[in-house]
């Protein structure tokens, strides 16, 4: 190796590790502060490690209830997103209808604008008309408004790269449209509806925006919005019930990561001689 | 089991013809295979049987019953996938047995019939596993075993031997053929490979184009070809075809080509009626008929050598004339030859094939049937 060659090697390292501390530093305070009855916005080791800034949470009755309207919010709006993406999605890679790749485009182009906040005015009017407003319904409604376009057009690309014979063999063998479907091409697309679900419910978990304007009353906000009780009345943020209400509020995200890499991963198991 | 009737039918997808008005006739416990380059039409013959495409018009017959709009459930056919479609979540019994389970069998019986089956293929000790978990001539075999697993009216094969390597790929061959024999089995078998289609079929039917060029037994298909379409897709290496120009003379016929030297061949009628069109006629001679003759030899054809391919037990030795065009020759003797050295290839006449204008075949006087 050259001089120069490796002084430019010793200069990318340590570039890297600088970016590496950079990107560590609010993570590590992240792990540290709800721990540390005394945290502030500077990086501390919590001297001593203590919970008692989770029995201070766990106090708030708001916050609990927020996370449970959380579970409820996303659960429901990936159950919704999840079957209504499958059966649509199968529906579009399969059928012979002329047409149906511009549908999905269109759909697609639509889901931008539907969850984006040009659009906030228009769904407060017609989950005003339709009188949802302040349920938990018109929140998984509008999320699965928004995020199903994408999600059937991820699935459908990865139910294209499934070889039909599968389905043909099935009814072939005897099998109805509908058991082919249910024993056959289900278990093999469960991959891809798996990346849908998880990507839906970190898309309705995390987000602030849609459930603080259609919510209204204080026992249906989820846990975006009511991490904002752990502000005083002057706007500023009590670091240390904050830090610790936003750890257990990331659990769930973390915990469905290492579950569904660990149950199903994402990979694919053959069984087509390509 | 059962015979397959096709009654004119049609496949087009928009604007391609896949299949054009095909009449085609399966006998009860015949083994029949589809024959043609890609693109040829036998692969959509073959899913019109199993009702997974619909024909464009005309009418399928299973037995003697008209199928042309039956879901394919109801069809009691078996079909073996090019890419055997083993279901990658079921482990081996599951997936043999899945038939059985859809025609509401218990689990102990249809475990039992797999059972019995994959002990017949040699992939009993292979139930616990998953498809991913065997090899590709195992996967092969399961393929089969799910399509033997229930009684079955008609047996689809699509090119079920074309993802195997050579030495697995005549193995199979070998155990299809017997199968058949076995079973009985009416068979419906798409294939772009020659060799393994006169192996198997009991007749083959030659398409090119969306339709049926010819359907004999391979015996005549292999000698008497229907037109140079199949006489160049039939043999390994392939029928010779020269173009020559022909003319009368005695009350004989004069080929002519270059480097051809021949003799006078019989004037049968058809010879005269094909020459009243045109005069242009094409002389087909198989590899395997062709030796090494001295220069200057009756009944023979010359060039300069191409390329010498030692096989083993033969050579296939390639001249190329003086148009460029060449003809190859199956040499059961090892004599070395020089690169560019001239060659001449002797034939006898009983070997020679002649094809009209249009390129069918024309007959000998008096031909019986083989």
């Amino acid at each position: 190796m050259s001089g120069g060659a490796f002084l430019s090697r010793i200069g990318f390292s340590v570039l890297a590790a600088l970016l590496g501390v950079l990107f560590a530093l609010p993570l590590i305070w992240f792990i540290f502060a709800p721990f540390n009855a005394r945290a502030e916005m500077g990086l501390a080791l919590p001297d001593p490690w203590t919970l008692s800034n989770f029995a201070t949470v766990f106090q708030n009755s708001f916050a609990v209830r927020a996370l449970f309207n959380s579970l409820i919010q996303s659960v429901g709006g990936v159950i919704l997103i999840g079957a209504a993406a499958t059966l649509a999605a199968y529906a579009l890679s399969r059928s012979t209808i002329p047409g149906k790749s511009a549908v999905t485009y269109v759909l697609l182009l639509f889901s931008s604008v539907v969850s984006g906040s040009a659009a906030m005015v228009p769904i407060f009017l017609i989950i005003s008309a339709m009188g949802l407003i302040d349920t938990q319904l018109a929140v998984i409604l509008v999320f699965a408004g928004g995020l199903l376009p994408t999600a059937m057009f991820i699935l459908r690309d990865f139910i294209d790269g499934i070889p039909k014979s599968y389905e043909e063999s099935a009814m072939v063998a005897g099998a109805s449209p509908l058991q082919a479907f249910f024993d056959v091409a289900l278990p093999v697309i469960r991959p891809g509806i798996v990346v849908i679900v998880v990507w839906a419910f970190v898309n309705i978990w995390g987000s602030f925006l849609i459930p603080f304007i259609l919510l209204r009353s204080s026992e249906q906000m989820p846990a975006s919005v009511a991490i904002y009780s752990f502000y005083s009345e002057a706007g500023t943020p009590i670091v240390t019930l904050l830090a610790a209400y936003a750890l257990i509020y990331s659990l769930p995200v973390v915990l469905l990561y290492l579950f569904v890499s660990w149950r199903f991963g994402f990979r694919f198991f053959g069984g087509i001689k390509a | 089991m059962a015979s397959v009737v096709f009654e004119n039918v049609t496949k087009t997808f928009g604007s391609f013809t896949a299949v054009a008005g095909v009449d085609l006739s399966i006998g009860d416990g015949e083994f029949v295979c589809l024959l043609g380059p890609s693109g040829c039409g036998k692969t959509t013959s073959l899913r019109m049987i199993a009702g997974l495409e619909t024909p464009t018009s005309g009418k399928i017959f299973i037995g003697d019953q008209d199928v042309t709009g039956l879901h394919p459930k109801d069809r009691q056919i078996s079909m073996v996938f090019q890419d055997y479609a083993l279901y990658p979540h079921m482990n081996l019994a599951d997936n043999i047995a899945y038939p059985l389970k859809v025609r509401g069998e218990s689990v102990e019986k249809r475990h039992g019939r797999a059972r019995e089956v994959a002990d017949v293929l040699k992939i009993g000790t292979l139930l616990n596993r998953l498809p991913s978990q065997i090899s590709g001539g195992q996967q092969q075999r399961t393929s089969l075993a799910r399509a033997l697993v229930y009684p079955s009216r008609v047996y689809l094969f699509d090119e079920p031997l074309s993802n195997l390597d050579a030495k697995l790929r005549l193995e199979a061959r070998g155990f299809l053929n017997h199968l058949q024999r076995d079973m009985g089995m009416t068979a419906v078998y798409v294939t772009h490979d020659q060799a393994e289609a006169m192996a198997l079929a009991t007749r083959i039917a030659v398409m090119d184009q969306g339709r049926i060029v010819q359907y004999a037994p391979p015996i005549e298909i292999y000698r008497r070809p229907a037109t140079t379409f199949v006489a160049n897709f039939v043999g390994n290496p392939p029928m010779n075809l020269v173009p020559v120009e022909a003319a009368h003379g005695d009350g004989q016929l004069l080929l002519s080509a270059d480097g051809l030297a021949l003799g006078g061949l019989p004037m049968s009628s058809g010879v005269a009626t094909a020459l009243q069109a045109s005069k242009a006629l094409t002389l087909g001679i198989r590899p395997e008929h062709l030796t090494v003759a001295a220069p200057g030899a009756a009944n023979a054809i010359s060039g300069k050598l191409f390329a010498n391919e030692n096989m083993g037990p033969e050579s296939l030795v390639t001249i190329e004339r003086a148009d460029g065009s060449r003809v190859t020759a199956r040499i059961f003797t090892d004599d070395h030859i020089e690169l560019g050295a001239d060659v001449t290839l002797g034939f006898s006449l009983e070997h020679v094939h002649l094809f009209d204008s249009t390129g069918a075949r024309i007959p000998a006087d008096g031909e019986m049937p083989l």
